[in-house]
């Protein structure tokens, strides 16, 4: 089997945020944490795009990187997981990860940074499968029940996928096959629009597109 | 008085249980090894029930369960 992975098609997302209800809801996440949320770009303008963000289980993972206290491993099937136990809510992670996934809850009077607390792909943690300490720790333990995560399985529009990352692949690209448009899963482009292809000189609105080299001048050295 | 001594007698053998307790302290302070996870073994998805160890069966039903994502699979295309 391939690796796990998410993958969140922009063109889909209605930003609903049911993923995060289904997150919390499934994993008992104490308040103030969210192991996934909805990032809006451009929002309320025309062509506005959101995506579904959590824990991508890096393949390298930069957490795992700079935990001092090596308290990160990656599962067989690429889900990365950490320890709690040996946790000392440092917040290394947090800053070596792109996506803000490590979050950290209040712990104590003094509102001291608890243990790391992120998403496990719905995979539980290095506890007893299934059993109360695994679910007080790390939430439900799905994919031992052979289930996915509830976030992309409670997704109205399927616009996040989880799964073996060979075969949401071969879904996504099946659906830009249909659709045929929206390839992009995510990026610069599918965020901010693509620069214009500069005009034919001498056109309507001849010269060169903002950011675009003037044309050279036929015959020209280039 | 021979109260006092029994009682006596207690209360040293409680004071040295007390004493010795401190000399059963386990060791605090992990040796980290660089560089490797140092946390609790973990075991793969399909260990316990209902897969018992049977990584195929998991396998098979976790990539049916994600075609269930596959709308184009599931209303026919």
């Amino acid at each position: 089997m391939a690796r796990m992975k998410f993958l969140c098609d922009a063109e889909r997302c209605i930003e609903c945020n049911g993923c995060v209800t289904a997150c919390k809801q499934e994993n008992d996440v104490p308040w103030g944490v969210n192991r996934r949320r909805v990032v809006t770009i451009n929002d309320g303008v025309p062509g506005e795009r959101s995506i579904s963000v959590a824990c991508m289980h890096c393949s390298d993972a930069p957490c795992m990187a700079v935990c001092p206290v090596d308290c990160f491993y990656r599962s067989e099937e690429g889900v990365v997981l950490h320890d709690k136990d040996l946790c000392i809510g440092c917040g290394y992670c947090f800053y070596a990860c792109p996506f803000g996934a490590p979050q950290f809850p209040q712990a104590g009077a003094f509102g001291v940074r608890g243990k790391m607390d992120k998403c496990t792909f719905c995979a539980g943690g290095p506890e007893k499968d299934g059993s109360e300490d695994e679910f007080r720790k790390y939430g439900r333990n799905r994919l031992s029940e052979g289930k996915l995560p509830a976030c992309a399985e409670m997704c109205s529009t399927k616009a996040l996928l989880g799964g073996d990352g060979d075969v949401i692949a071969e879904i996504y690209r099946q659906r830009v096959t249909m659709r045929g448009k929206g390839s992009d899963v995510w990026g610069w482009g599918t965020a901010y629009g693509r620069p214009e292809a500069p005009r034919a000189p001498g056109g309507p609105g001849g010269g060169p597109a903002p950011g675009q080299p003037a044309q050279p001048a036929p015959g020209g050295k280039t | 008085m021979k109260r006092l001594a029994h009682w006596a007698t207690i209360a040293c053998g409680a004071m040295a249980a007390m004493m010795l307790a401190g000399c059963g302290e386990r060791p605090q302070v992990i040796e980290y090894k660089q560089g490797k996870y140092q946390g609790k073994p973990d075991q793969p998805p399909y260990a316990a029930a209902p897969f018992n160890g049977n990584k195929d069966l998991w396998e098979r039903d976790v990539r049916n369960r994600t075609q269930n994502q596959n709308e184009y699979k599931r209303i026919g295309s």
